[in-house]
C-alpha cells in the first residue's frame, strides 16, 4: 500500500480495523458515567444544599408584608408572569410552609438584620422576630437583647428537654415493661383458680407508686423547661409564646457571615446524621433509618452468605453433574430475576405467619394474641432479603470455586486430604475473594430493596432499635426503620411534602453513601485477601 | 476436567515410519516385554511397587496396555516416552490421582509392599500418605512456607508445635531448602522461586514420610541450575525413598535414574537399567527415541 490511498480504501480501513466499534464502545461508556455523575451529583446538590442557612427576605406584597426564605423562582412563560416562592414556615399561624407570589408585586425588598429563623420541636420553623424572653412571667430582655439572651440560655434548656427525653424514654419505658411481664403472670395465674395474687397485687401497687413518683419528678422538669418563654413575633404582626425548651436552634442567617454559616450548616447536617426524626419524620435527623438498613444488611450477609456457599459447594463440587444439577442451577438463576416483591409476599406468608406464628405459639405463647415473631421485624426483613440475594452468592461462589487453580486440589489430595479437608483448607480459602465478589453484589442489591421490607417489618418510625442497652441487646422481633423505606415515606407519604423534599434527597445521599460504605468494607477485606492469596486466585 | 500437565488422553505422536518400526517386535499383538532381572544387583533388591497387567481406559480410549513393571526399594525409576504415551497416567495409576478424573476405569493390579492398591475397599487416603508426590508446575499453596511444609501433618491432625517445627526443618533440609528460607518461615511461599517452590513442594511431600516419590515431569518448568539441583537432590533422596519420575529429558533419565522404562501409545516398550537401555537397548523403536529420530 502506497501512500496515496483512495478515500474510499480509508474508509475500508477504518471498518476494517473496527475504529467504529472502538468509538462506539467509549462512547457508550462515556455516557453512563456522565448519566451516573448527574444523578450523584443531582441528588447531592439538591440535598447538601438544603442545610446552608439562606437570607430571610422581606418584601411588601399587596397582601401585606412577607418575610422568608427564596425557595424558587418561575421566570414569565407566555401569559403567566415571573413567580417568587417564599419559605414563610409558621405552619402553626398560617396553615401553610410555602407561598408563591408574582415577582412584579414584591416592592421593597430588604434583608432585615434581626430577621430570626427559629428552628422548632413542633410545627416547622418560625420566621420573624424574637421580641421578649421571659423568666416565670418577668420579662429577663428585649429585641435583640432577648435574642442574645435567648442564645446563651438555649443550651441549658436543650439539655434539659433532653433529660425528660431520656427519662420518658428509658425509666418510663422499663416500668411499661416491668408492669407488661406483671399482666402476663397475672394471665398466666388467672387459668388457676384459687391461686393467690396478692404478691402481683403489692408488685402492681409499688410499680404505680413508681410511675407516679418518676411523673412527679417528669412534671418538675417539665415546669423548669418551661419557665423561660420566648415571645417571638411574624412580620405581619402575630405573635407567639413558646416555651425555650422547644426550640433546637435559632438562627440569624442575614447577620451570620461565611464561617458562620458553615457552623450552622455543620451543626444541621450532624443532627440530620445522627438525631431521631420529628415531626412525621419530615425534620429532625435519620439515624434510626441508617442504623436500621446498616443493621438489616449485616444481618442479610451472616445469612446469604453461609446460605450461599454452601449451596454453590454442594452444586459445585459434590453433585453429580446430571439434569437435576442443571435444573437446579437454572432454578436458583432464574430466582434472581424474580421481582422482589414477590420475595415479600413469600416472606410475610412463610417467615412472618408461618414461622413467626410458630416460635409465638411455642416461646411466647403467654403474650398472645399480641405477637412476638408473629408480626414483621428485622429478623424476618433480612432473611427474605437473604434469600432474594442467595443466587448471587451462589453463582460468584460457583464461579470462584472452579478458579481455584486445580493444581492445588491435587497437591492437597496427594498429601492424603480428604476432599472435604481439601475443599476447607484449600479450595474455600482461595475462593473467598470470589464470595466477597458476590457478597459485594448482595449487599448493594439489599440494601436498596424496599418493596419486600413493606411487607415484612419495616415501619414509619420504630419506637425502639433493634439493638440497644436492654437484655438480651438483640432484638431481632422488632421492627426497624430503613433508609429506602424512608425516601418514599418522607417523599410521598408525609402531609408536608413540599417541606420534606431536600430530605428525600439526602436521605437518597445516605442510602447511596451507606451502601458504597458497606461495599469499601467489603472490597478491602477482598484487596488483602488477594495480596495473601498472591493473585493466584481471580 | 482435565488435569494439568501431562494430556491423559492420547495425542496423535509422531510416529516412526512402518519401515522403522518393522524390526520392533509386534506390540499390538499384546506380548508385553520380558522384564529384563538380568542384572545381579537388580534380582537382588526388592521389589516395592509391582504393576500387573495395567490397562486403563478414559472412557472408551485405552490409554494403557497391559502395562508390567517392578520398582525396587531405593532405586529411582524413570519415565520416558513421547508425549500422550501415558507415562503420566501410569505414575498417576500409582496413587490412584486418576480416581479424581471422570469416567477412567482400571484393570490390572499395582502393588505396594504386596498390598493391591486397586482391591475393593482399599484406603486411597492412606495409600495418598504413603506416596508423596511431586508434579509437572510446583504448586505451593497460597500460605506460608511454614504451612506449606506440615500441610500433609496438619490435616492429619498433628497439632504439637514441637512436632510440626521439626518436621519442617528435617523436610527443608532433606529437599535443601532450609538454609534459603530458614530466616523466613513465616512469608508467603509464593514469594520463592520457581526452582525453590518446586523443592518446597518436595519438602512438603516428604514431610509425611511416604515410602514413595512419585515425580511427575518435576524440572520441566526449571531452569539448567534449578534443575542441576534437583537432580543432585534425587540422587540424595534414593537413600531413604523410592523415586518414579515422569521425564521428557533424556539426559535427565540418563543422569538421575537407575532404571528406564520407555513407553509408546500406551505400551511399555522396554524397561531395564538405564545404563544398559541407553547404551545397548534391546528395542528398535527405543533406539530410535533416544537417538532423537522420533518424538
Amino acid at each position: 500500500m502506497g501512500p496515496t490511498r483512495s478515500p474510499l480504501r480509508r474508509i475500508a480501513e477504518f471498518w476494517r480495523r473496527g475504529s467504529a466499534f472502538v468509538w462506539l464502545s467509549a462512547a457508550a461508556l462515556a455516557l453512563s458515567l456522565l448519566m451516573i455523575t448527574t444523578l450523584v451529583g443531582f441528588i447531592a446538590v439538591k440535598g447538601l444544599g438544603f442545610f446552608w442557612p439562606r437570607a430571610l427576605v422581606q418584601a411588601t406584597t399587596p397582601e401585606g408584608p412577607v418575610l422568608g426564605e427564596i425557595a424558587a423562582f418561575e421566570p414569565a412563560l407566555g401569559e403567566e408572569p415571573a413567580k417568587v416562592q417564599f419559605r414563610v414556615a409558621n405552619r402553626d399561624l398560617y396553615g401553610q410552609d410555602f407561598r408563591w407570589f408574582k415577582a412584579a408585586d414584591l416592592s421593597a425588598r430588604q434583608e432585615p438584620a434581626g430577621a430570626v429563623l427559629v428552628e422548632r420541636l413542633e410545627n416547622g420553623a418560625f420566621i420573624g422576630f424574637v421580641e421578649v424572653l421571659k423568666q416565670d412571667g418577668q420579662r429577663v430582655a428585649e429585641g435583640d437583647a432577648a435574642l442574645a439572651a435567648a442564645r446563651a440560655r438555649l443550651p441549658e434548656a436543650l439539655d434539659l428537654q433532653r433529660g425528660i427525653r431520656a427519662i420518658e424514654k428509658r425509666e418510663v419505658g422499663s416500668l411499661n415493661r416491668d408492669m407488661e411481664k406483671l399482666r402476663l403472670q397475672r394471665k398466666a395465674l388467672e387459668n388457676r383458680p384459687g391461686a393467690d395474687t396478692t404478691a402481683l397485687d403489692a408488685r402492681e401497687a409499688a410499680l404505680h407508686k413508681a410511675y407516679d413518683a418518676l411523673q412527679a419528678r417528669l412534671d418538675g422538669l417539665r415546669g423548669r423547661a418551661s419557665a423561660l418563654q420566648l415571645t417571638l413575633r411574624t412580620v405581619d404582626g402575630q405573635t407567639k409564646e413558646l416555651p425555650l425548651s422547644a426550640v433546637v436552634r435559632l438562627v440569624e442567617p442575614n447577620r451570620l457571615g461565611p464561617l458562620a454559616k458553615a457552623g450552622t450548616y455543620f451543626s444541621r447536617l450532624w443532627e440530620f446524621v445522627s438525631g431521631d426524626p420529628r415531626e412525621s419524620n419530615t425534620e429532625g435527623g435519620i439515624f434510626p433509618a441508617i442504623f436500621g438498613t446498616v443493621m438489616m444488611v449485616l444481618i442479610m450477609s451472616v445469612m446469604v452468605v453461609p446460605l450461599g456457599v454452601v449451596t454453590a459447594l454442594f452444586l459445585r463440587e459434590y453433585a453429580k453433574d446430571g439434569w437435576l444439577v442443571r435444573s437446579v442451577r437454572v432454578a436458583v438463576n432464574n430466582l434472581a430475576g424474580v421481582p422482589s416483591i414477590v420475595f415479600g409476599v413469600f416472606g410475610l406468608g412463610f417467615f412472618v405467619y408461618t414461622l413467626g406464628g410458630a416460635i409465638d405459639r411455642a416461646f411466647y405463647a403467654d403474650r398472645l394474641p399480641t405477637p412476638t415473631y408473629g408480626t414483621g421485624g428485622i429478623l424476618w426483613a433480612s432473611l427474605t432479603l437473604a434469600l432474594l440475594t442467595v443466587p448471587v452468592v451462589v453463582v460468584a461462589t460457583e464461579e470462584a470455586l472452579g478458579a481455584v487453580p486445580r493444581s492445588q486440589r491435587e497437591a492437597s489430595l496427594a498429601l492424603g486430604a480428604t476432599k472435604w479437608q481439601t475443599l476447607w483448607k484449600v479450595v474455600l480459602p482461595g475462593a473467598t475473594p470470589g464470595i466477597l465478589t458476590g457478597l459485594i453484589l448482595a449487599m448493594a442489591r439489599g440494601a436498596g430493596e424496599v418493596a419486600p421490607l413493606m411487607l415484612t417489618g419495616v415501619v414509619k418510625l420504630a419506637p425502639a432499635m433493634p439493638l440497644d442497652g436492654e437484655f438480651p441487646f438483640f432484638h431481632l422481633d422488632r421492627k426497624f426503620m430503613h433508609l429506602g423505606f424512608h425516601i418514599y415515606d418522607v417523599g410521598f407519604q408525609s402531609p408536608n411534602s413540599e417541606a420534606a423534599k431536600p430530605m428525600v434527597y439526602m436521605t437518597a445521599l445516605l442510602l447511596l453513601g451507606v451502601v458504597v460504605l458497606l461495599n469499601l468494607v467489603a472490597l478491602r477485606l477482598r484487596r488483602r485477601l488477594r495480596e495473601r492469596l498472591g493473585g493466584s486466585a481471580f | 476436567m482435565e488435569p494439568e500437565g501431562q494430556n491423559p488422553i492420547p495425542e496423535p505422536v509422531v510416529l516412526p515410519s512402518p519401515e522403522a518400526a518393522a524390526p520392533a517386535r509386534d506390540l499390538a499383538a499384546g506380548a508385553s516385554p520380558v522384564l529384563p532381572l538380568t542384572d545381579a544387583a537388580a534380582v537382588t533388591a526388592k521389589a516395592l511397587l509391582e504393576v500387573r497387567g495395567l490397562d486403563l481406559f478414559y472412557g472408551a480410549k485405552q490409554a494403557l496396555h497391559g502395562v508390567d513393571l517392578d520398582v525396587k526399594e531405593h532405586t529411582v525409576m524413570a519415565f520416558i516416552g513421547p508425549s500422550g504415551c501415558g507415562k503420566s497416567t501410569l505414575l498417576r495409576s500409582l496413587n490412584r490421582m486418576n480416581d479424581l478424573i471422570d469416567g477412567v476405569r482400571v484393570e490390572g493390579s499395582v502393588r505396594l509392599g504386596g498390598e493391591d492398591l486397586y482391591a475393593p475397599g482399599v484406603d486411597v487416603i492412606g495409600l495418598r500418605k504413603r506416596m508423596g508426590m511431586v508434579f509437572q508446575k510446583s504448586n505451593p499453596f497460597p500460605k506460608s512456607i511454614y504451612e506449606n511444609v506440615i500441610y500433609g501433618l496438619r490435616i492429619q491432625g498433628v497439632k504439637d508445635r514441637h512436632v510440626l517445627d521439626e518436621a519442617v526443618e528435617t523436610s527443608l533440609k532433606r529437599a535443601g531448602l532450609w538454609e534459603e528460607v530458614r530466616d523466613r518461615l513465616k512469608d508467603s511461599a509464593l514469594g520463592l522461586s520457581g526452582g525453590q517452590q518446586q523443592r518446597l513442594c518436595i519438602a512438603r511431600a516428604l514431610a509425611v514420610k511416604p515410602e514413595v516419590l512419585l515425580m511427575d515431569e518435576p524440572c520441566s518448568a526449571l531452569d539448567p541450575i534449578a534443575t542441576s539441583r534437583i537432580e543432585e537432590l534425587i540422587f540424595e533422596l534414593k537413600k531413604d525413598y523410592t523415586i518414579v519420575i515422569v521425564t521428557h529429558n533424556m539426559q535427565q533419565a540418563a543422569r538421575a535414574s537407575d532404571y528406564t522404562a520407555f513407553f509408546w501409545l500406551g505400551k511399555l516398550v522396554e524397561v531395564g537399567l538405564t545404563e544398559k537401555l541407553f547404551t545397548t537397548p534391546r528395542e528398535r523403536m527405543t533406539e530410535d527415541y533416544i537417538t532423537g529420530r522420533f518424538g
